[in-house]
């Protein structure tokens, strides 16, 4: 029984395995940024610049076909550029950021979908907007996985600068020349991990995996080291059940690992014992030293 | 004596508002100096300058016996984010970064001093706690903290004891003369005219220029005080800079 249900997909089926390892890749390189942009206050940037990934990705779709290179050239790009441009335009305009990134992410949604439309077909515009993690070959896991620990290693260095970076950037600033430097490599580790999640997951559905564990470790964790583990634990226990779900009730596979972390954030939301709508309703309990 | 900080003819501010004016004089080493004048005075502003982060638009601020990074430096409306997970002894051990920095480890001597800032501001047994679960006041203690682990030589202060409990200003007053004592410079911006009475041996008055400066009775009397406010009534006319509102 639990064999059937949980082992045999991935034993059985070299395609569950790879799907298996690119979402875990996908969980251990994603999350960390994701629960950082989280206490950065900047999920929506997160959402915008996935959204802006899809029109690289599409002119590199454009020229030569669903090439993994030419995708991720093109969707790292693209994605730099719309962190930037919308950095700079809530920052010099009146305008403010979450309507400047709101007006980006529309325009990148829908200049990707009809770059992909006019030469592709409703089977690539699906590709590029919900990804194929059950279709990983090879260089697309090298890819995934060569990400993940690239952004393990560059959070690693960046860690402390980071971390003042979002409690007291003042502070940073006074003490510190880090600051610019720390700022703009956690946007570039935001985008790597975008794109590696958008070759799985899809354009749409890549940015969830980054915040949804990281909203759900909220209510779980009072520190950044717990954060970080809970919001890991979340992610890759998602993937195995919306994998296995998708394997079993034939979803589709993102939209199903997505919807899993979701229902784990929704169940959190109620029971976490950190603020969690319970928690805080019960007798208030002090913080013991 | 040596100046230690030396203002030459400074304006700050932008060119068509300037919330400081032809600001010329000196504050000496080891001096205990209290900034004090009505809102809107240009006070933050000439901290900031200090600071390096707003650079003046015409004349100098002269930094003589130290480098920039020997500066302490507590801003009025620190923009730490409250809700953001870390532990007292996090927040007050970010004190000792020039030391440790990106990468170094806190050794057992460091851990000593850090424990011994929490307690020179009466927080032991807190260090623990997060950040968000503390008073306005203990925050204001922990700030302290971090201040003293930096080991500045010039330590700026804005308004620190604005909005907390009179035990915790009277405990950090102790700490600011003890910054004294050890022949630190400090320079806190101040609203509380009995506080600086009492414990600030020097006062700067500024009302955009400079009213007055030198011994604390000779700058604190009543005439200085009105002429000051003449002085800012006149430019209240000028949207203010630093966007206070009238307390």
């Amino acid at each position: 029984m639990i064999w059937d249900l949980f082992i045999e997909p991935f034993a059985d089926f070299g395609f569950m395995r790879r799907a298996l390892l690119g979402c875990i890749a996908i969980a251990i390189g994603a999350t960390p940024v994701g629960v950082f942009l989280m206490l950065r206050r900047m999920s929506l940037t997160g959402d915008a610049m996935a959204h802006a990934i899809l029109p690289g990705a599409a002119v590199g779709f454009l020229i030569s076909g669903l090439s993994l290179g030419a995708m991720t050239i093109g969707g790292l790009i693209a994605g730099m550029l719309v962190a930037l441009a919308s950095g700079f335009v809530s920052r010099m305009t009146a305008l403010k950021e979450d309507a400047s990134l709101a007006a980006f992410y529309l325009i990148s949604l829908a200049l990707g979908v009809l770059i992909v439309s006019t030469r592709g077909s409703n089977v690539d515009l699906m590709h590029v907007l919900f990804g194929t993690v059950l279709a990983l070959d090879n260089a697309a896991l090298i890819l995934l996985c060569s990400i993940a620990s690239l952004s393990i290693g560059a959070l690693a260095i960046l860690f402390r600068p980071l971390v003042l970076e979002c409690a007291d950037p003042q502070f940073l600033r006074s003490v510190s020349k880090l600051s610019a430097v720390t700022h703009l490599t956690f946007l570039c580790l935001v985008v790597m991990n975008l794109v590696a999640g958008f070759h799985a997951l899809g354009t749409l559905m890549a940015v969830g995996i980054m915040i949804l564990p990281a909203a759900t470790a909220r209510f779980w964790a009072a520190s950044i080291g717990g954060l970080l583990g809970v919001a890991m634990i979340v992610a890759v226990i998602s993937s195995i059940i919306g994998l296995l779900l998708s394997y079993h009730q034939s979803l589709p596979s993102g939209p199903a690992i997505i919807l899993v972390a979701g229902i784990a954030y929704g169940l959190s939301v109620f029971f976490g014992p950190v603020g969690g709508l319970i928690a805080q309703n019960l007798p208030r309990r002090r913080f013991e030293t | 004596m040596t100046a230690s900080v030396a203002f030459q003819n400074l304006s700050m501010g932008y060119d068509d508002l300037r919330a400081v004016r032809q600001v010329e004089t000196d504050i000496a080493e080891g001096s205990l100096t209290a900034i004090v004048g009505p809102n809107g005075a240009g006070k933050s502003t000439l901290l900031k300058g200090m600071t390096g982060i707003l650079s003046p638009i015409e004349g100098k601020i002269e930094l003589n016996g130290f480098a920039r990074d020997n500066i302490a430096y507590l801003p009025q409306q620190s923009d730490i984010d409250r809700s953001f997970p870390i532990t007292v002894l996090d927040l007050v051990a970010m004190g000792l970064w020039r030391e440790v920095g990106s990468f170094g480890w806190l050794g057992r001597e460091q851990r000593r001093r850090v424990t011994d800032a929490i307690a020179a501001v009466g927080l032991t047994g807190l260090h623990k706690r997060p950040i968000g679960s503390l008073s306005g006041g203990q925050m204001q203690r922990a700030l302290f903290a971090r201040l003293l682990l930096q080991d500045a030589k010039l330590v700026l202060l804005d308004e620190p004891f604005t909005a907390i409990d009179a035990r915790t200003m009277a405990d950090l007053i102790q700490v600011v003369r003890g910054w004294h004592d050890e022949g630190r410079t400090v320079v806190a911006v101040l609203h509380d005219h009995d506080m600086v009475n009492a414990h600030f041996p020097s006062t700067l008055m500024l009302a955009r220029e400079l009213v007055a400066h030198g011994p604390t009775h000779k700058v604190m009397t009543a005439e200085n005080q009105m002429r000051a406010r003449q002085m800012c009534e006149a430019c209240e006319t000028i949207p203010h800079t630093c966007g206070k509102s009238a307390a």
